[in-house]
């Protein structure tokens, strides 16, 4: 490596990216609060939520080749365990919710008590799902599961999930799920300091996910996970078992979608079995799908696009939003597999066209090259070609 | 004895209707690799087929006659323009077929409430149908007596055109190895799109019966379709009688269930046996042998 006092700004740019990324992240989550109402923070806060969940669908299908249409699990599970803690402290010990009351249950059940502790609803928001996936995922993947079976079988856990949601709903809160919250270990929800500082830890939780997959992707294991998606029998004679590297990919994931369904229920103030059946589980995929499966920054950004014109446009037009969730998944998947991140390749090439060359197009072809290393070299050589025709 | 006998019956009903719903797709996912999201709207669109059939003819048994032909064209045009449009372009990534037809169904599903509203509406049943049917003394649901001879009418003629007809040997063989068939002269093409019509017409007709005893809505086909893939998931790929034995195996075991239980006790637990199941068989009850490894 060149010392700094060498390098051209583009050569620094390109080796700290990661750096300079986090900074102008952190930058911008600071200020954030000065610039927005406390009603759009508390959207934007909602979209970092599916974000989380997203970063995770990002590693463990983009860069796993998990095909998972059941992120809507973890996502409920961390967020029925936030839930349940905050009832719990809202009503005080002893006391049984309102909706209990009403089917006569005098006592909270055993794993409401469970999450009562807040040190142990903060660990379980993660663990619950963590260890469930991690259970799924050495009972399918160590026998060869994989492709579109996996994929099914993620959609039928989610949807026999809401399905026991609503059926149980003496303990579950049923259809109407659980709402009606007033404190969030000990604050106030209503008060807007503590709806920012909800914001800021949507934020940074997104933050340190991205961060933590980035770090995954420059490891060894991140070429294994790679590996184990392109070639998996190859890997098996090279004698690493694609199981147990499936399984980290797939629990980490889960433990992002149950983070974030654990901050969605401070933030929304609800959570019920209709966020999380089978169609918002594919819908969490949307973001990914737009910003680019490979991606490290595309799911996020994806996401906060995608939320983001929902809110703008299922109001005023429910049904043509509907449309447009639709077609954002037959034209970006079938004809733009890649999403946005297909048209990173395409700055160099402009560059190079229009004869801009040289140190700079170098710099920045190499950078993106890195950054796209996970979507193989067929999308790389490809993707300028494909921007092109859809362009035209 | 007096117990048990209802039991399989019932068992054996939700096995029909399972069997029904999850054909269409044992055919296109097994022969083709699609993951057919929109399954559940082809059914959809024969449930209204066999709605507007029912508002046009007077003769309720007529209406419904008509409609299964109607509903098996409709839904197979659909499947056929899906297939052309789309599909095709992507032989080369079938997981990613599962993420395109679930646009196709929010599309369909959409389209579906914008023309016939969101309330549910029915398909008028014939008498016939409605009334229940006495037989060794114990009364059977009609229409669902009807829906179970269908099912084993619709496997036993597409066992027919897979195993009998020239179009049927094709079709195994485009499955069995696409290039193979490719330079004996087979147009794995003009295969590929009869096999998704054929399959997506099951849908419509599916429909039509499953109209019988449901109310019809736009997310008619949400209803069935986990269900139905599971079907296949357990049954093995390509192979009907996979889809028959786990149709009906899936269906006992949830009315099994569900009778101590609840009906969502039930369908979590099909679903727990069919991972289970698949930790002893992971290609399914019936897999074709090979040696190849991917």
């Amino acid at each position: 490596m060149k010392k700094l006092t060498t390098m051209s700004p583009a050569e620094f740019a390109a080796t700290y990216k990661a750096w300079i990324g986090t900074v102008i992240a952190v930058l911008l989550i600071l200020l954030a609060p000065s610039v927005m109402s406390v009603y759009n923070l508390g959207l934007l806060s909602k979209y970092l939520c599916y974000a989380m969940v997203a970063v995770g669908i990002g590693l463990a299908w983009g860069q796993g080749g998990m095909l998972t249409l059941g992120q809507g699990l973890f996502f409920g599970l961390g967020a029925y365990v936030m839930a349940i803690h905050m009832k719990l402290s809202d009503i005080g010990p002893g006391q049984v919710p309102d909706f209990m009351a009403q089917y006569g249950i005098t006592e909270v059940p055993g794993f409401w008590e469970l999450f009562r502790n807040p040190v142990i609803a903060v660990i379980g928001v993660a663990a619950v799902p963590g260890a469930i996936a991690a259970l799924l995922g050495l009972a399918v993947f160590g026998r060869g599961v994989r492709g579109a079976y996996f994929a099914i079988l993620s959609q039928a856990l989610v949807a026999a999930f809401s399905v026991l949601l609503i059926g149980q709903s003496k303990t579950t809160g049923g259809t109407n799920g659980l709402n009606d919250f007033k404190g969030f270990f000990g604050y106030d929800l209503t008060d807007d300091a503590n709806k920012q500082m909800i914001f800021y830890i949507c934020a940074f939780l997104t933050l340190a996910m991205v961060l933590i997959v980035w770090w995954i992707r420059r490891s060894f294991m991140g070429d294994l996970i790679i590996g184990v998606r392109d070639q998996e029998n190859r890997m098996k004679f090279l004698g690493y078992n694609p199981a147990s590297i499936k399984v980290f990919a797939f629990s980490l994931a889960a433990m992002f979608a149950g983070i974030g369904g654990a901050m969605f229920v401070p933030v929304v103030g609800i959570i019920s079995p209709s966020d999380i059946g089978v169609t918002p589980s594919i819908l969490m995929l949307a973001g990914v799908v737009i910003g680019g499966r490979t991606t490290l920054l595309g799911p996020v950004v994806g996401t906060l696009l995608v939320r983001f014109a929902e809110t703008q446009l299922s109001e005023a037009y429910p049904s043509a939003w509907t449309y447009i969730e639709g077609l954002i998944f037959i034209l970006i998947i079938a004809f733009v597999p890649m999403g946005l991140g297909q048209f990173k390749g395409l700055w160099p090439w402009v560059k190079e066209k229009i004869g801009l060359g040289g140190a700079a197009a170098a710099g920045a072809a190499a950078g993106a090259a890195e950054a796209v290393a996970g979507a193989g070299p067929a999308a790389k050589t490809t993707s300028p070609t494909t921007a092109k025709a859809v362009n035209a | 004895m007096n117990m048990l006998f209802p039991q399989i019956v019932a068992g054996l009903s939700n096995g029909s209707i399972l069997l029904l719903a999850a054909l269409g797709l044992s055919l296109t996912f097994g022969q083709m690799g699609v993951i057919n999201n929109a399954h559940g709207e082809f059914m959809m669109a024969g449930a209204y087929t066999a709605y507007v059939m029912s508002t046009l003819i007077g003769n309720k048994g007529v209406a419904l006659a008509v409609a299964l032909v109607v509903g098996f064209v409709v839904s197979g045009l659909l499947g056929l323009l899906l297939d052309v449009a789309l599909l095709e372009r992507m032989r080369s990534r079938p997981l990613d077929t599962l993420l395109v037809t679930f646009g196709v169904s929010l599309v369909l599903q959409q389209l579906a409430r914008d023309i016939f509203g969101a309330t549910p509406v029915y398909a008028a049943a014939p008498e016939a149908l409605t009334n229940p049917v006495t037989v060794f003394g114990y009364s059977f649901s009609a229409g669902r007596l009807f829906i179970f001879i269908l099912s084993i009418v619709c496997v036993a003629a597409l066992y027919a055109v897979l195993k009998l007809t020239p179009l049927g040997r094709q079709i195994r063989a485009t499955s069995e190895n696409r290039d193979l068939a490719e330079v004996s002269g087979i147009s794995t093409r003009t295969v590929d799109h009869v096999t998704f019509f054929l399959g997506s017409g099951i849908a419509g007709i599916a429909g039509v019966a499953l109209s019988l005893l449901n109310s019809i809505s736009f997310n008619f086909g949400t209803t069935f379709i986990v269900q139905a893939f599971l079907v296949v998931v357990a049954g093995g790929v390509g192979q009907l009688k996979g889809a028959v034995i786990a149709s009906f195996v899936l269906g006992l075991c949830q009315s099994a269930i569900e009778l101590p239980t609840s009906a969502s006790i039930g369908q979590v637990a099909v679903f727990l046996i069919v991972v289970v199941f698949l930790q002893f068989r992971p290609q399914g009850l019936v897999a074709i042998r090979s040696r190849n490894l991917a």
